[in-house]
This record gives C-alpha cells, structure tokens and sequence, in this order.
C-alpha cells in the first residue's frame, strides 16, 4: 500500500501519482481536506482509499478504477464517471455522478440536489435522501434511493430507472410511477449485489421512469409559443 | 462565484479566538473570491456606548481632521481606534444620532460602514490574506462573526462593493449569488426611504432585510419574504445581535455547508473553508435546504 498524504504532497503529484500508477496498485490518502479535483482522470484498475472528506469533482471521469472515501464529497463527484466504482461513506453534495457513462456510485448518507442529472448509463445507489431535481434528464442507468426524494425527481427524463423506497416530494415533467416488474426487480437486486449492498427490502422500492410523452412535439402545444 | 464563512461560538474557547478562525476560514476561500475581502465581529458591548465605524481612503489625513473635530465638540466623549483604512468611534450611545449627522455632513469622503453596539466590519480591496493582516483580525475576540471574500459580478470592486453590507444596527449580510431583480427592488426601497451606497444587488438584498426587519418583522420572517420577492441566485449570512442566520435560493445552485460541535457552529461555502476549525472531524457536517431558514442566536 501506498500513503500520499496532503500534509507532504501537493494536489498535482498526488493525481499525477494516481494517473501514472500500475494496474492493481493500492493507494491511500491521507488529509485531503475538502481539496478539489482529487483523483481525478483515473483510467487503469488501480484501489484507492481516501481518510477524510474531499471537494469539488472528486473521481471525475473515472474509468475501472476502484475508489472509497471515509468521509464526505463535495459537489461534482464522479462527474462523467465511464466505470469502475466509487463508495463514500458520508454524504455528497449537488449533481453526484452527473453525466456519468457507466459503472456505479454508492453513497451511505445523502445525496444533495441533482443527483444522476444527465445520467447516462451509471448506477447510482443513495443510502440516504435525495435532494430536488435528481435524475434531472436521466437517459440511461439506475438511480436506487434508499431514503426520501426531494422535489422535482426525474423531469424530463428520457429512459434510466428509478427506484425509491422512501417517499417522493413530488415527480418532475413527464417522470411516472411504473409497474414494479419481475424483470426490474431482478436488475435492482442485481445493481445492489453489484454494490455489496445486501440489507434491503426489495419489496419496499417502487419503481420511477420516462412517460416518454416528450419524446415528440406534440402540435396541441404549438399555441403556447 | 465568492466564498462566505461564519462562526457563532458556543464557548469561551472559541470567543476568545473568534478573529484567529475567522482568518483562517477567510483564508481557505480566497480563490472563491480574490478581489476583495470583509468580516463582521461581533464583540462584547459596553453599557449605553455605541460603535460607528468609518472607512477613508486617505485615512491619515481624514482620521486625524476627523478626531480633532469632534474633540472640538465639548459635549461629546469618544474613544478613536484607528484599523489601516477604518477607524472606530466609540461614544454614548445618545450622541450617537448627532456623530452620525456630523460626519456626513462636515466630511464628505468619509463612509460609515457600519453603526451598532457590538458589531464592528472591516472590509477592503485586496486578496483576503492581505486585508485579514491589514486590520490583525486574527487578534479580535467576539461572539461570532461573518466573512466574505469576493469574486466581483455585478458591480465595481471598491471598498464600498465588499461585504459585508450593514444598512441597519449590528445587521449586516453576506451573499453569494447574484440578483436579477435589484434594480426595480432598490427603487421600491428608495421610495421607503432606505437609503443606498453602491449599485451592488447585494446591498439591495441587505436592505430588504433591514426594512422588513424595521417593520416589526423577525429576522425568520423577513428571510421568508426574501424568498418570495428577491429573484436569482443566492446563499445569504446574515448577522444580527444575537447570532447568524442562513438563506439559501429554492433552486441552491451556491453552495453552503454547516458543521455544529459542543463547542461552536461554523458555515461554510465549501468543507474547505472549516477544516482549520478545532475537532472538526468529530463535528456534525451537513448541506443547509434549500428555501430553508436557519438561525443560531445567543
């Protein structure tokens, strides 16, 4: 194992460390102090474990590498993420796993505003609530909410799976409940096996997704503009 | 983007350092907000004596003319302290109304920043390091205090365009964000008599607080029609007498973070800005709602 400790090394060698490394290194990092950008642009099979909270973007377009933070992320976390997985322990701020391609995000405490907005493919599993606007136009993937979600879930969303076993503030445009299927509920009992995440009524979720009505100019509406 | 802290001391351990954390929090934020930098102290207050504080651009010439002014006047017992580019005016509390006039009258490039028993604001052009040092922060004690380091949007970087802004006594805020309706809000204000200092929308937001809070309202009430009437984007501290509260837009795209120990509670822009704090790995640390009022007073 590997200690980069932000009390020696500076944000630029710690990344630079991470992104040069050989596959199946394993790296921690010590005092990071909410820095931004940490961990960063990763694209090989490396382990890094992280002691303490970090900032803004943490993991962006993350790629196969395996990556925990005992602590708390800022905003951005796992933006554009394409694989791999990353597990924090805390809480996460506004538009976690934003745009992300693939692989899969696991936080045990909250998820702030915007959580999976844009999502593209990437499982997103939230121990906790969810705040306003998560799945913000979600065209792909799963959002699993163990808690409450905030207002506005799901608007405009194109396809991606959402699943809630706590309540919902309020749906967003063209967002539904939908059947809890056989089929779903396998994949949901898939993406959290995935995850280690085995203390879980299944029968509690329900099931969120795309209406599809916006999917086509509807004529009806020509009038309001 | 700009960066806000905040401090509100639960303990003596705290108070007695109020000024040394408050820096350091600052400090943490200055590529939040390069440009200029404030704080507001909240200190002990002393019976029946009030605070005015004034800001000069030529300060040794304006502060000298200035105190030897008002020791022309018989019936007026003052202290003067002088900060770098502030200086403050401690007096009774009764001749307080008569300074004030006195001063706007007699000395047109003098700015009050601020008046009130307990608060005294310091802010200036400069990154936040500098301005910190410049008025030795670091030294102050207090019940809790604001600060904001400023990345400059919607109006000039001067002194008077830092925050914190005051526009009522021992009421000040901080903002981060930025307003869409603080034209047409300042002229209704102007119609009520408010009277401004700057074309800085955050001015507009601070005054809106104040009127409202004139008009009998609470701080909670006047936060809750600052979330009805003011348009755009922001995260607001907002320190009064007693304490701080927090505001965040319904939409909350300004960050904010709170973290609460036995010991103090802390505000943040970011997690960054509270790591210098004592036992902050042991604090409760979570992200305030959005439209949500929050307050800690004494």
């Amino acid at each position: 194992m590997n200690i980069l400790d932000f009390n020696k090394l500076s944000l630029r060698d710690i990344n630079k460390t991470l992104q040069g490394s050989d596959k199946n290194s394993f790296f921690s990092i010590r005092n990071p102090k909410g820095s931004h950008a940490l961990a960063v642009g990763i694209n090989k099979q490396i382990t890094v474990k992280v002691v303490g909270s970090v900032g803004y973007y943490f993991a962006g377009m993350n790629k196969l590498s395996d990556i925990k933070v005992e602590g708390s992320a800022g905003p951005g976390l796992g933006e554009n993420m394409m694989s791999g997985n990353i597990h924090v322990t805390g809480d996460v701020s506004q538009y976690a796993g934003a745009s992300g391609h693939g692989g899969s995000i696991l936080v045990e405490g909250n998820a702030s505003s915007r959580c999976g907005i844009s999502m593209k493919g990437v499982d997103i599993i939230v121990k906790g609530n969810v705040g306003h606007m998560s799945a913000f136009m979600a065209q792909k993937g799963n959002l699993v909410i163990f808690g409450n979600a905030g207002h506005a879930l799901g608007d405009s969303i194109y396809e991606a799976n959402i699943y809630v076993a706590g309540e919902v503030a309020s749906l967003g445009a063209d967002c539904i409940e939908k059947k809890m299927t056989k089929k779903h509920l396998s994949n949901l009992e898939n993406i959290l096996s995935n995850a280690n995440v085995s203390d879980y009524n299944p029968d509690t979720f329900r099931r969120f997704g795309s209406a599809r009505s916006l999917y086509n100019f509807n004529v009806d509406n020509a009038k309001i503009y | 983007m700009c960066g806000i802290v905040g401090l509100y001391a639960k303990k003596k351990n705290i108070s007695a350092n109020l000024g040394l954390h408050l820096s350091k929090m600052l400090e943490s934020m200055s590529d939040r907000g390069p440009d200029s930098a404030g704080l507001a102290i909240f200190g002990k207050p002393i019976a029946k004596r009030a605070k005015i504080m004034v800001q000069s651009q030529s300060p040794e010439d304006d502060f000298q003319k200035l105190k030897k002014f008002l020791s022309t006047k018989k019936e007026i017992s003052f202290s003067f302290e002088t900060h770098s580019t502030h200086a403050v005016i401690k007096l009774d509390v009764k001749q307080k109304d008569k300074v004030i006039n006195l001063i706007n009258d007699t000395f047109p490039n003098l700015r009050i920043l601020s008046v009130g028993k307990k608060m005294e604001i310091y802010k200036e052009v400069g990154r936040p390091a500098e301005v910190v040092k410049r008025f030795d922060i670091a030294k102050m004690k207090g019940s809790h205090g604001i600060g904001h380091t400023r990345m400059a949007t919607e109006s000039e970087v001067t002194t008077l365009g830092a925050h914190p802004f005051s526009t009522g006594e021992d009421q000040c805020l901080v903002h981060n964000g930025s307003l869409s309706n603080h034209n047409s809000l300042r002229r209704e204000l102007m119609r009520k008599e408010m009277t401004f200092e700057t074309e800085n929308d955050s001015e507009v937001a601070a005054s809106f607080i104040t009127y409202r809070m004139n008009s009998g309202k609470t701080l909670k009430e006047a936060l809750e029609s600052a979330l009805v009437e003011l348009d755009g984007f922001y995260t607001f501290v907002v320190g009064t007498e007693n304490g701080f509260g927090v505001l965040r837009d319904p939409i909350a795209c300004k960050p904010a973070v709170l973290a609460e120990t036995p010991d103090y509670v802390a505000f943040g822009s970011e997690y960054r800005a509270l790591t210098s704090l004592p036992k902050i790995e042991k604090a409760k640390v979570w992200e305030p709602e959005p439209a949500t009022v929050y307050f800690w007073g004494h």
